[in-house]
């Protein structure tokens, strides 16, 4: 079971039982709406930048305990974060997913995550947040004209 | 049987695989790895043209292949047999060659909410394209539908009733021959999907009436990349080809050009050759074995898996209790269908967890997702106990984690 103790850790199932900023926010943000077309997860994130700044994120969805617990963590990771800077932790995450050694500083949650590139089939549940919040905050940053679905 | 069948004579993750995956494709025979191997070590070269020993070789065997498949399905003639890419290809063939061709505003299409993608958006484009009404013959509690409800959808209106044999999801099976029945007393032609029937029961489109019959080859025994259609004649001839090019063609004029004759006027280009040689040694294959044979086994391990699964306390089954095909569909708890799989994944046990193409029958059961096992001819009674055992442990597992 030393395999999938790894991959499904405690706090990534604590993520997943009791996610942080689920839920929806008010008007002045920016909604992103992904899905995994092959598996049905889906996530809608919501962003609020304020002079580059992450003010404030909150995301619904359904999915499995990879992609709910890897929403939570991202939000958390991310929240008070320039624009910059939380283009840089998706990047680190990217980085995360393919096996390198990278740490989050600010938010070691998200290393446990670490154990899915052994799994190569469920990556794509781990990056669906990330890949959100990429378009959110490069939408905001006014590099995108509109969001696509 | 599983000696047959190389690729299940391996270690997935430290255990002997568990292959459960069968109505997403189907592992293949040595005899038909060896079918493709010899056709291309031995005779291959394009076919219908060539005046060498290698083209007339390759010709025989491509055409040998849609003798077998004429008869595996009882068609009056080979005329009636259109190889294509599978499934998807055939229906398609069907909903631009004779449903666009066909239908005016205020005709109807009847399908139902158990269909695959594949038998759903062809029908939803060609009435959009034609003002055509889509109307589902609704579905009982348990997956099935009833025959009255079958009256009662399909009316003098209705031009087309496209529907599956097998679901990919409940396991229902269909009366084709009865919806046939009523389809055609109301002026209907019917168009049956059975890419999960033909790997599993014995299908006579004669003895069914069906008008238009698909299939894939890849989910019994044969290569990936061939199925076929099969039609009535008198509609084919009607229809117009959907693709052009070369193969289909009769005589080629600077503005205008005329066909072949069935089937080749559906078959432009160069056809997929090796592909056919397969399923006609998968068809040898299935037929050796005998198709009431693979019926039995499979309801033997059917209702094994539905009593080994049902003991499981939290797991949910969905589709009919009885009258159903092989493959059990079904959700552990609150515990998401991938992560299911992917645990079952770690004990060697391929199984599909998804929407399974079925995004509309998903709504329908009010679930995102499922898990599914789905059983063929080399499965066995200790396939199911494995996956039962890898089951309670998962629930176990995530039964410890979820502990807050």
């Amino acid at each position: 079971m030393s395999q999938l103790d790894d991959l499904y850790r405690r706090v990534i199932m604590d993520h997943y039982k009791t996610p942080r900023n689920r839920g929806e926010l008010e008007e002045g943000s920016v909604t992103v709406n992904l899905n995994n077309p092959t598996c049905g997860d889906r996530i809608s994130l919501q962003l609020q930048l304020e002079n580059g700044i992450v003010r404030n994120v909150k995301f619904t969805g359904e999915g499995c305990s990879i992609s709910m617990s890897s929403a939570s963590m991202m939000t958390e990771a991310v929240m008070g974060k320039t624009s910059e800077e939380a283009l840089k932790l998706a990047d680190k995450f990217s980085a995360l997913m393919k096996g390198e050694p990278v740490e989050f500083e600010d938010y070691e949650d998200v290393e446990a995550l670490s154990g899915v590139n052994k799994f190569p089939a469920r990556i794509k549940c781990a990056t669906l947040a990330w890949n959100a919040l990429r378009k959110g905050v490069e939408h905001g940053e006014g590099k995108h004209e509109g969001i696509e679905d | 049987m599983k000696s047959e069948f190389p690729i299940l004579h391996q270690d997935i993750n430290g255990h002997p695989l568990v292959y459960l995956d069968n109505a997403a494709t189907t592992q293949k025979p040595r005899s038909v790895i060896e079918a493709v191997k010899r056709y291309y070590e031995w005779d291959n070269a394009n076919v219908h043209r060539g005046v060498h020993t290698l083209g007339s070789r390759a010709t025989d065997a491509y055409e040998g292949a849609r003798e077998k498949v004429a008869r595996f399905l009882n068609a009056s003639s080979t005329r009636e047999i259109i190889f294509t890419r599978g499934t998807t290809t055939a229906l398609n063939i069907v909903a631009s060659g004779y449903a666009r061709q066909t239908l005016r505003e205020g005709d109807e299409i009847v399908i139902t909410p158990m269909e695959h993608h594949s038998n759903l958006i062809p029908w939803q484009q060609a009435a959009k394209a034609t003002g055509a009404t889509l109307k589902y013959i609704p579905l009982q509690n348990d997956g099935t539908i009833t025959l009255e409800d079958v009256e009662a959808t399909v009316t003098e209106r209705t031009k087309i009733v496209a529907i599956t044999y097998v679901s990919n999801v409940l396991g229902t099976i269909n009366p084709i021959a009865q919806i046939t029945e009523i389809a055609h007393r109301k002026g209907a032609v019917i168009v049956v999907d059975g890419a999960q029937s033909t790997p599993h029961l014995k299908v006579d489109v004669q003895a069914l009436d069906v008008d238009f019959y698909a299939f894939s080859g890849h989910k019994m025994c044969a290569p990936t990349g061939i199925g076929a259609l099969y039609g009535k004649a008198k509609l084919l001839e009607r229809m117009e080809p959907v693709e052009f090019g070369g193969e289909m063609i009769d005589f080629v004029e600077l503005h205008d050009s005329t066909w072949k004759e069935l089937p080749w006027k559906f078959e432009g280009g160069t056809p997929i050759i090796a592909g056919a040689v397969g399923l006609g040694a998968a068809i040898d294959f299935l037929e050796q074995v005998g198709l009431h044979n693979i019926d039995q086994h499979e309801k033997k391990l059917t209702r094994y898996a539905m009593e080994r699964l049902s003991a499981i306390e939290g797991l949910t089954i969905y589709g009919p209790r009885e009258e159903r095909a092989g493959l059990v569909t079904f959700n552990l708890g609150d515990v998401h269908p991938h992560d299911v799989a992917t645990v079952l994944d770690t004990d060697g046990i391929a199984v599909r967890a998804g929407h399974h193409c079925c995004q509309p029958l998903m709504r329908w059961l009010k679930v995102s997702a499922t898990a599914r096992a789905s059983f063929y001819l080399y499965n066995t009674e200790q396939d199911i106990d494995r996956l039962a055992e890898s089951l309670v442990k998962t629930k176990e597992f995530f039964g410890y984690e979820s502990i807050r």
